[in-house]
């Protein structure tokens, strides 16, 4: 894992005096609150429908032991007793109090951690592969490259006013674990017939009001030249978009507006007056990165077996746990869907067990996927048993990774001022109606995600089933979508038809599933699948007629 | 159909309602406003300790307020998927 250097301990403690100091401020009233507003949310400070709601990053998601028994330790001291991971690979507190952040920003520093970035029209939390470093088909760890662009995009001065907020995502794999084509940038890692790394390039994607799927800007840029050509796609970006209107102000817009092949054109000639600045980094602090993410010490004596004699755990290995490139290791999710739980949240006793599981059966590392789960991704064979049982003792077991009861929700109108209706509750009552595992795994991968408004925090426009709560003067409703993924197959749900209320939406999804059931082609073929080969017609028919 | 005033605590972030002298955690306390309440939030807004004060429309009467929209309901009651930390004034059950 990368450790802080000196410069990176002295920016972070510069930033959290600084917003200390405007804190006291506003306690004091020396600031008004819109002269504050701006600065907290740059400092992932929200103001929502019951307190102050704090974001902090973790960057592409990665953790240490000692860092997530910090976020237990936050929620327990600060909040109320537990917190919940992100879609962004954060995680984010409901309850905190404005007269303690101080306090808490220091000890979020103590273990190298901040909540900048995390809002604000600035180049967010660099997302990534939860399996990173431990996926056979990988090129190469991803993280070194998402960390360079995290060292890059932190504070960047000439990038801190964007139009509107900019996320960006690196894979090395074919197979696409965090959804790169949704994104501002999506960057995938690959191998040319010589052995270079380079990048594959896409610029534009985004969800949320108006869903993109983003356009390939250039197949292969030698990974030695990433930062200056990202740097290149920011300043035409921050030239070019637009600023009148919040709602057409993200790059997928601009690209758009231009066409790609315009778009690309201004890039290339960007790039080719960055290129030669040495802008890049030097290939000594590749170096300096890529060895931080070194590979533990796999043991190659570990035996590559596994006693599944014990049926419920057998179930847990089937759903939960994924081939790793080391032989007599795997890599194992810890599912945040438990029956009649709220998906994402882990309470400061569940925080604390998973660092303390990571630290003993996972080279203490701790992964959050977009999906809202957690990931160990270097786990001896040997000692998945003991795994399971631990997180087994403290609810963390849900073998549903990838199930219909895995289920991705937003915070809704349960917490989120943006909210035009609750996301977590219909999360619940879907998963309740589908509790018997048998069941859930007879209808095989189904990803249902559900929003609480357009903005699509809760990604429902990648969702096979997606969900969107809209506003029905002043009463929640929701429409239904399908056909959505964020895979390597990327497509954007649509909207099936006329909208639904809380029961009705419930409803109208077990009869799609109930349809698809009965018109699959065979047990493999996924509701995806089956509804790309049928076409929306007969499930809107199963819904509506 | 009556009015009531809310915001949110600068210190804490806490869900306030006005009571007609003071300001109370729990909807049940709040009394209605009438045509002043447009200068009470104006002289909020200014003194800068209420953050986000808000006339909202309820039903009801006093000591039995409802909101008329869900999302003032939830703020009323607190989250509905955490009985545990209801307000205690107002049931999550009538979101």
């Amino acid at each position: 894992m990368y450790r802080y250097d000196q410069y990176d301990q002295a920016i972070v403690d510069a930033r959290v005096a600084e917003f200390k100091d405007q804190v006291a401020r506003r306690l004091r009233n020396e600031i008004t609150e819109d002269q504050f507003k701006p600065l907290r949310l740059m400092n992932g400070l929200y103001l929502q429908l019951h307190a102050y709601m704090l974001r902090v990053a973790i960057p592409y998601g990665t953790l240490s032991g000692t860092q997530m028994r910090m976020l237990a330790h936050i929620a327990r001291t600060y909040d109320r007793d537990y917190g919940h991971f992100t879609t962004r690979q954060n995680i984010q507190y409901n309850w905190i109090k404005l007269e303690q952040f101080a306090d808490l920003l220091d000890d979020l520093s103590k273990v190298e951690m901040h909540a900048f970035q995390t809002s604000g029209n600035c180049i967010r939390n660099i997302s990534s592969d939860q399996f990173a470093g431990a996926a056979a088909d990988e090129v190469a760890d991803p993280r070194p490259y998402a960390e360079l662009l995290r060292q890059w995009s932190t504070l960047h001065p000439e990038f801190s006013f964007l139009p509107r907020k900019f996320k960006i995502a690196v894979i090395a794999s074919d197979t696409d674990r965090a959804a790169i084509q949704l994104h501002d940038i999506g960057l995938q890692l690959r191998k040319n017939g010589a052995g270079e790394l380079g990048f594959r390039v896409y610029v534009g994607g985004g969800m949320g009001r108006t869903p993109v799927i983003g356009s390939v800007v250039r197949d292969w840029i030698p990974v030695g030249q990433f930062l200056s050509y990202s740097e290149a796609i920011l300043r035409v970006y921050n030239r070019y978009g637009r600023r009148d209107n919040i709602y057409k102000a993200r790059i997928k817009i601009l690209v758009n507006e231009l066409g790609v092949a315009e778009f690309t054109r201004q890039v290339e000639e960007e790039w080719a007056g960055l290129a030669p600045l040495g802008l890049d980094a030097p290939q000594a602090e590749y170096d300096r990165i890529i060895a931080q993410f070194a590979p533990p010490a796999f043991d190659p004596a570990a035996p590559d077996t596994l006693d599944l004699s014990d049926p419920d755990f057998a179930v847990w290995v089937r759903q939960n746990v994924h081939p790793h490139k080391a032989p007599g290791y795997a890599i194992a999710t810890i599912s945040l869907k438990p029956k009649r739980g709220i998906p994402g949240d882990a309470s400061s006793a569940q925080m604390d067990a998973v660092a303390d599981l990571a630290e003993r059966y996972a080279h203490d590392e701790i992964r959050v996927t977009h999906s809202q789960n957690l990931v160990l991704a270097h786990v001896k064979k040997a000692d998945l048993y003991a795994l399971w049982q631990g997180l087994d003792a403290v609810g963390l077991a849900t073998p549903n990774l990838d199930l219909v009861s895995d289920i991705i929700a937003c915070p809704g109108m349960d917490y989120c001022t943006l909210a035009n209706a609750r996301s977590i509750p219909i999360a619940q009552k879907i998963a309740a109606k589908f509790e018997d595992l048998e069941t859930q795994r007879d209808i095989g991968e189904l990803k249902i995600k559900v929003s609480g408004c357009i903005n699509g925090c809760g990604h429902h426009h990648a969702g096979h089933i997606g969900i969107l709560g809209v506003d029905k003067k002043g009463e929640e409703a929701y429409q239904l979508l399908l056909g959505g993924s964020g895979a390597e197959d990327t497509s954007l749900a649509k909207i099936l038809g006329p909208g639904f209320d809380e029961n009705g939406i419930v409803t109208a999804v077990e009869k799609l599933i109930a349809f698809y059931r009965g018109a699959r082609s065979g047990p493999e073929e996924r509701f995806l699948d089956t509804y790309r080969r049928l076409g929306p017609a007969p499930f809107k028919d199963s819904v509506y007629a | 159909m009556p009015r009531v005033l809310t915001g949110n605590r600068l210190e804490t972030g806490d869900v306030l309602w006005w009571t007609g002298s003071d300001w109370s955690p729990l909807i049940r306390d709040a009394v209605a406003i009438g045509d002043e309440g447009e200068a009470l939030v104006a002289s909020l807004v200014a003194a800068e300790r209420i953050n986000d004060p808000a006339l909202i429309d309820v039903t009801g009467e006093p000591g039995n307020w409802l909101p008329t929209t869900t999302r003032e309901r939830v703020r009323a009651s607190g989250p509905s998927v955490r009985a545990d930390l209801a307000r205690g004034s107002l049931s999550t059950e009538v979101i």
